[in-house]
C-alpha cells in the first residue's frame, strides 16, 4: 500500500514549512496546520477496514534487510486514535495558543510529534522504533516548557532527564537483542527467539524493556514526571500527552513487543508483573488524585491510575482481556483528551487551574460545564457512557481469568475515580458562581467543535456498546476498530508469518 | 568480558549521577555518560580484534572478508543515536539556561514551584 508512508511523510513536511512560516499571519498557519491533520484523519479513516497486515518496504529492500512499515489491526487503531486526537487539539489550537507568541513554532512541534508517534506506531524494526519514539518524546519535552515560565521549564526539564533515561533503557534493550540474535527487524526477531532459547538474558533484556517502557507509559514507580509535565503543557498538547502519546509509547510499543516479538511463553511467569504493576499504578494514581486541587495535575493523577487499568487488563494475557484493554485505551483517550481540553477551557476563561477559585461555571460556560459533565460520566463508567462498558469488560475479564481480588480492585478504584471527578464537579461547575467569575464568557466557537465532537463520540460509542449484551461482536466499534487490534495481539507471535514470508 | 563490564560500570555511573546530583549541570554531565556508555555498548557490539573495514575489495577471499570485517550495523546505529543524544543535551542546557534565568541557580532543590 502506497500510503502507509504518507502517515510519517506529511507532518514530517508539515513542520518543515511551519517552522518556515514563523512571521506569516495566524490564519494562514492555523489553516495550513488543520489541513494537514485533517488530512491525516481522512487518511487513517481511510486504511480502517483493511483486512489482514499490509507491509511496505521502505526503499525497496525487503524485510529481513530493510525496513519495513507495518499495517495490521493494531496499527490502524492506534493510527485512528492518534490522528483524531491530534486533529481536535489542532481545532482548539486555533483559540487557545493565541495567547503564547510563537505559534508557527508550536505547530511545527505539534506536526513533529505526529510524525513521531506515527512512526512508532507503523514501523517494523527495532531501532526505527526508538528513533520515532526519542522524536516524539524530544517534541513533547520542547512542548512542556512552551510557556517558558518557572514551573513549565522545571517541568519540562525533570519530564526531559527521567524521559531520557527510559529511552536509553530502550537503546540499551535494543542493542542487547541485536547482540544475542543479530537482526533488528521485528518479524526476523520473533523467528530467532522462537528458534533458540536464550534463557536468562532474554528475561533480563525484557525487563529493561518494560522498565523503559513504563517510564515512557508512568507506570507507577516510574511516574514521577508524569504530574508535573502533563499539567505543565498548553491543554491541547494535555490532551495529546495524556491522549494518546503515553499509550502509544509506553502502552502500545508493550503490546507490540511483548506479545508479538518476544511472546508472552517465552516470559512464562514473570508476566505476572503486568499485573502488579497495572494494580499498583491504579491504586496510587487513585489515592494521588483525590488530594490535589490544581484541575490539570488532578487528571494528570487520574491518567496514571486510567493507564493502570490498562496494564491490568493487558496483562491478563487472555483474549477478552486484550479485548477490553483495548477498548479501554480507545475510550479513555477521548475522555482524557475531553477532560484536559475542558480544563484548558476553564484556564482560558478564569485564567486559573485552582478548583477553589472556581464555582458556579456551568452557569457562564454551558458547552465546558455540560461536556465536562459528560466526561466525568465517562470516565467514572457511569451507563450508558463509553467508560463503563470497557470497565465492565475488564472487570469480567479479571474475574474470567479467575483473579478476584485484582476484580475488587478495579471496582474499588471506579468509585475512587467518580469521587474525584464529582469533586472537580462540584468546585468547578456546580453551585453558585463567585463574585470574581462574573466576567467570565464561554470560549470561542472551535475550542467549544472539539469538546462537542468528543463528548459526542464519548456517547455514541457508548450507545453503541449497549448491543455488547448480545456479545461483544454486536458492536459496530468493537467489531471495526478493537476486533482486528485485539486478533493482532492473539495472534501473539504469528506475527512473524504475516510478515516474512 | 572485562570491557563490557567497564561499560556497565559506566551506565551505572551516569545514572548514579542522574539520581543523586543535585546540580542541573551535573545532571546533564551524568546524561551524556550514561548516554555513551549505552553508545559504547553498541560499538563493543560490532567490535572484532585486529579487524578490517567492511568494504569488500576487488580479489579478496570471501570467507577471509566475513571472518575479519567488523558489523557495520552498530557504527551505522551508533551515529543515529549519538545525533539524538546530542539534541537532547542540547536542549537539556537550553532549558538550564533558562531555568537559571529564572532562579540564579542551578541548584535542584531551590527549585520547588512543582510538588506532590
Amino acid at each position: 500500500m502506497q500510503i502507509i508512508p504518507l502517515f510519517i511523510a506529511v507532518p514530517l513536511g508539515a513542520a518543515f514549512i511551519l517552522a518556515m512560516l514563523g512571521k506569516a499571519r495566524h490564519s494562514l498557519i492555523d489553516l495550513l496546520a488543520n489541513i494537514v491533520t485533517a488530512f491525516l484523519l481522512i487518511l487513517a479513516i481511510s486504511v480502517i477496514g483493511v483486512k489482514g497486515t499490509t507491509t511496505y518496504s521502505m526503499g525497496r529492500w525487503l524485510p529481513p534487510i530493510g525496513i519495513v512499515l507495518v499495517l495490521d489491526g493494531l496499527s490502524i487503531l492506534m493510527l485512528v486514535m492518534v490522528n483524531l486526537i491530534s486533529f481536535l487539539a489542532t481545532i482548539f489550537s486555533i483559540s487557545y495558543i493565541e495567547r503564547f507568541t510563537a505559534k508557527a513554532k508550536f505547530y511545527a512541534m505539534f506536526m513533529l510529534m505526529i510524525a513521531g508517534l506515527n512512526g512508532v506506531i507503523l514501523t517494523g524494526d527495532m531501532f526505527n522504533m526508538f528513533v520515532f519514539l526519542e522524536i516524539a518524546s524530544i517534541a513533547s519535552y520542547v512542548l512542556v516548557a512552551f510557556g517558558t515560565e518557572d514551573e513549565e521549564l522545571e517541568a519540562s526539564f525533570k519530564y526531559m532527564v527521567i524521559g531520557s533515561v527510559g529511552g536509553l533503557f530502550i537503546l540499551l534493550s535494543i542493542a542487547l537483542l541485536y547482540g544475542m540474535t543479530g537482526t533488528l527487524n521485528m518479524a526476523h526477531l520473533s523467528q530467532i527467539i522462537a528458534s533458540k532459547n536464550f534463557g536468562i538474558g532474554l528475561l533480563f533484556t525484557s525487563a529493561l524493556l518494560i522498565a523503559g517502557f513504563a517510564i515512557k507509559a508512568a507506570i507507577v514507580p516510574f511516574h514521577a514526571w508524569l504530574p508535573d509535565a502533563h499539567p505543565s503543557a498548553p491543554a491541547p498538547i494535555s490532551a495529546m500527552l495524556s491522549g494518546v502519546f503515553i499509550k502509544i509509547l509506553g502502552i502500545y510499543t508493550m503490546m507490540r513487543i511483548l506479545t508479538n516479538v518476544i511472546g508472552i511463553a517465552t516470559l512464562g511467569r514473570a508476566w505476572d508483573i503486568m499485573l502488579v504493576l497495572g494494580a499498583i499504578s491504579m491504586v496510587a494514581g487513585g489515592l494521588l488524585a483525590i488530594g490535589q486541587w490544581d484541575y490539570k495535575r488532578l487528571l494528570a493523577y487520574s491518567s496514571i491510575s486510567q493507564v493502570g487499568y490498562i496494564m491490568l487488563a493487558f496483562g491478563l494475557g487472555t483474549p477478552l482481556g486484550y479485548l477490553a484493554a483495548l477498548f479501554h485505551l480507545a475510550n479513555h483517550s477521548i475522555f482524557k483528551a475531553l477532560m484536559f481540553l475542558n480544563s484548558g477551557a476553564v484556564e482560558y476563561a478564569t485564567e486559573t487551574r485552582d478548583l477553589q477559585k472556581m464555582g458556579g461555571l456551568s452557569e457562564r460556560m454551558p458547552v465546558t460545564g455540560i461536556t465536562s459533565t459528560v466526561g466525568t460520566l465517562s470516565i467514572s463508567g457511569v451507563p450508558p457512557f463509553n467508560g463503563f462498558w470497557s470497565k465492565l469488560l475488564i472487570i469480567i475479564a479479571i474475574v474470567q481469568a479467575g483473579r478476584p481480588v485484582y476484580a475488587v480492585i478495579a471496582i474499588l478504584v471506579s468509585v475512587l475515580t467518580l469521587a474525584y471527578f464529582l469533586k472537580v464537579q462540584r468546585y468547578a461547575f456546580f453551585g453558585k458562581i463567585k463574585d470574581t467569575l462574573m466576567n467570565i464568557k464561554e470560549v470561542p466557537v472551535p475550542m467549544c467543535i472539539s469538546l462537542i465532537v468528543l463528548a459526542a463520540l464519548c456517547l455514541i460509542i457508548g450507545l453503541d456498546a449497549f448491543r455488547i449484551i448480545q456479545g461483544t461482536n454486536a458492536s459496530w466499534f468493537i467489531r471495526v476498530m478493537i476486533e482486528p487490534a485485539k486478533e493482532v495481539l492473539v495472534n501473539g507471535t504469528n506475527y512473524v508469518k504475516t510478515i516474512l514470508p | 568480558m572485562l570491557i563490557y563490564v567497564l561499560c556497565i560500570i559506566l551506565f551505572a555511573i551516569g545514572l548514579y549521577g542522574i539520581v543523586v546530583k543535585k546540580n542541573l549541570v551535573k545532571i546533564i554531565i551524568s546524561f551524556g555518560i550514561l548516554d555513551y556508555s549505552v553508545n559504547l555498548f553498541f560499538i563493543l557490539l560490532g567490535y572484532k580484534r585486529d579487524g578490517i573495514a567492511p568494504i569488500m575489495m576487488k580479489g579478496q577471499d570471501k570467507a577471509q572478508f566475513v571472518a575479519q570485517a567488523v558489523d557495520p550495523l552498530p557504527q551505522a546505529l551508533v551515529l543515529t543515536s549519538i545525533v539524538i543524544g546530542l539534541g537532547i543535551t542540547i536542549l537539556m542546557v537550553a532549558i538550564a539556561i533558562r531555568l537559571y534565568d529564572k532562579y540564579g541557580t542551578f541548584d535542584v532543590m531551590k527549585m520547588r514551584k512543582l510538588k506532590g
